[in-house]
């Protein structure tokens, strides 16, 4: 089976964390969000109109609200923690850690603004290493999904996962890749092509470039395998190395190329060998003021520099 | 029906329990020749009151979901706590050997994935009054009577943190809340006063919307008559509760001595503190 996107469906990850966490509140009552003042961003203002009980605000206090969530689960609650990225990982990223992750607790950290998406807001709200530190807590679950159906169904198994698990959404609209029947299973990443020519393995808002190259390739006579990694923790070694046996990997993300998807596969590869990687991402530097798409131009991640990184290793 | 399966101590009983409550926590440390035996020893009285007399729980049944939640916000003192679990029987006794050892539940800061009737692990400043405030939430949410219980220090309530959990407690009216600052006046660098001054935790309580108290930390029948004054208050309003303590209190060479902060006696001082602890202080 081979996945195209479909433009004509535009919606945000978000908004699928939104309807999803509606729905899953309303099957359960131990489904709780715990908002800091950014419901309307985070998309939980539904649920906290419709669902009060299930309801907590703390207001702008991050680390309370992580600790706060952690409470809750100790007595049986499903928390799940709405904020931006870039203060799910670090504002709160020592109360993640000793709260939540070392007493290993059923906390979710759910986060819109993933990534360069908040691109007006400038550097200071663009998270660019939030996966990275989470998955070096013992016990995290850290995921990004494609798309808004996927966001949905990777919602569902985080609220069935007994343990930490850290969400991570965007902002803005995307092509949809997935119908609504798709299947996910956390740590199981999705194959979109099979082939063996080249792998491109790519999380989140990048799956849909990585769709896009894989095209051009596969227009230029190449067998492309294309990953949808949307589990970078724990991650799909499986998967890596059947993705290994093409010998050339090229890993994209909208994350510091330090620490994210493309380290996670580099760090199975260095242990096996068999295969080059090329990771594109965001060049270990933070962003600005610009648009989404301006930001993703310069540092590289484009459907361009994806096919660009793939001919170097297909020619190597 | 619940019950109480702790029944309710006289003054010269709960006496009796935090002075051993006090020799189990030394001992402790110094076989573990490491720990925080200054702040351990502030605590002891509250602890003995709260465990003997004024929380409802159930040792056989640490989980029990009705029970009343004691948190340790400052967990260097995780001492304090494993005697008072020893001592009420939710934890084997002889656990007492085995303080920061490897395998062990008595970890150096409380592990609530190792040791029953931790409802929480602690350890880093500032962090278990939020969870501490959730537990209150979810019994308020769920229509549960029971009441948490949260020990903090006058050092942590330099932790921003602190101050976000008290508010968003004033937020949601959680009157089954109780927060209790061990006041000692000191901390690892110096007293309070030099490091940074703790100035009134009874107005800075007031002022975040609480019912704020203020006890002689070491006089059980007083301890036992604001915790009376507080179960009875009917208000909206969360408890704060500020103990006026010693730190080191019950060994001479102890009290009152910043750097027992974080150290264990040699023999000859364990022996010595063992020694007035049995016969107490002639205070």
């Amino acid at each position: 089976m081979s996945y195209q996107l479909d433009t004509t469906v535009l919606k945000a990850t978000r908004d699928g964390f939104g309807d999803e966490i509606l729905a899953l509140g309303k099957e359960n009552p131990d489904i709780y969000v715990v908002d800091v003042d950014i419901s309307k961003s985070c998309k939980t203002n539904v649920f906290a109109k419709e669902l009060p009980q299930q309801h907590v605000n703390v207001g702008i206090a991050e680390q309370n609200a992580a600790g706060l969530a952690a409470g809750l689960a100790t007595t049986g609650k499903i928390p799940f923690v709405a904020t931006y990225a870039v203060f799910g990982s670090l504002r709160m990223g020592e109360q993640v850690r000793q709260s939540i992750c070392y007493p290993k607790l059923n906390v979710k950290i759910a986060c819109s603004h993933g990534g360069l998406t908040p691109g007006n807001d400038g550097g200071s709200h663009q998270a660019i290493e939030d996966m990275g530190v989470l998955r070096t807590f013992p016990g995290m679950n850290v995921i990004m999904p494609a798309d808004y159906n996927a966001t949905r169904k990777l919602t569902r198994a985080a609220a069935a996962l007994n343990g930490p698990v850290y969400l991570r959404f965007t902002r803005d609209a995307m092509p949809a890749i997935y119908g609504p029947d798709e299947e996910f299973v956390i740590g199981q990443a999705k194959v979109l092509e099979e082939g063996d020519d080249i792998a491109i393995i790519a999380n989140g808002d990048t799956v849909r470039l990585a769709i896009q190259a894989r095209d051009a390739l596969v227009a230029d006579g190449y067998s492309v395998r294309l990953v949808d990694m949307h589990t970078i923790k724990p991650l799909d070694r499986d998967e890596v190395l059947r993705s290994v046996a093409t010998g050339r990997i090229v890993t994209v993300e909208d994350h510091n190329i330090l620490n994210g998807l493309g380290s996670a596969v580099s760090e199975v590869v260095a242990e096996t060998g068999g295969a080059l990687v090329r990771r594109v991402g965001v060049q270990d530097m933070f962003g600005q003021s610009a648009t989404y798409d301006e930001l993703m131009e310069m540092n590289g991640i484009t459907v361009e520099n994806i096919v660009t990184q793939a001919r170097d290793l297909l020619n190597a | 029906m619940s019950t109480t399966t702790v029944a309710k101590a006289t003054v010269e009983e709960l006496n009796e329990r935090a002075r051993h409550l006090r020799s189990s926590a030394v001992q402790m440390i110094y076989e573990a020749k490491s720990g925080h035996p200054g702040g351990s020893l502030s605590a002891a009285d509250l602890l003995a009151a709260l465990y003997f007399s004024e929380m409802n729980y159930r040792p056989e049944e640490p989980t029990w979901p009705d029970r009343d939640r004691f948190v340790l916000s400052k967990g260097h003192v995780a001492p304090i706590l494993y005697a008072a679990l020893m001592e009420s029987g939710t934890v084997d006794p002889d656990f007492v050997h085995t303080l920061r050892k490897l395998g062990s539940p008595f970890q150096g800061h409380p592990d609530s994935k190792k040791c029953p009737g931790v409802e929480i692990s602690t350890g880093s400043l500032g962090q278990g009054i939020s969870p501490a405030v959730g537990m209150a939430l979810a019994g308020k949410r769920d229509g549960r009577s029971y009441r948490v219980f949260c020990l903090l220090g006058d050092g942590e309530m330099q932790e921003g943190q602190v101050w976000e959990a008290l508010q968003s407690a004033h937020t949601y009216k959680l009157d089954n809340f109780v927060a209790i600052i061990d006041q000692n006046n000191l901390q690892i660098d110096g007293t309070t006063d030099e490091i940074s001054p703790n100035l009134d935790f009874i107005k800075k309580l007031e002022a975040f919307g609480y019912d704020a108290h203020e006890v002689d930390g070491h006089d059980m029948q007083a301890i036992l008559d604001v915790l009376d004054t507080i179960r009875e208050a009917d208000n909206d309003k969360p408890k704060g509760l500020v103990l006026q303590t010693t730190k080191g209190r019950g060994v001479s060479y102890m009290e009152d001595i910043c750097s027992w902060h974080g150290q264990a006696p040699n023999e000859e001082q364990f022996n010595q503190a063992m020694t007035e602890l049995e016969k107490g202080l002639d205070l």
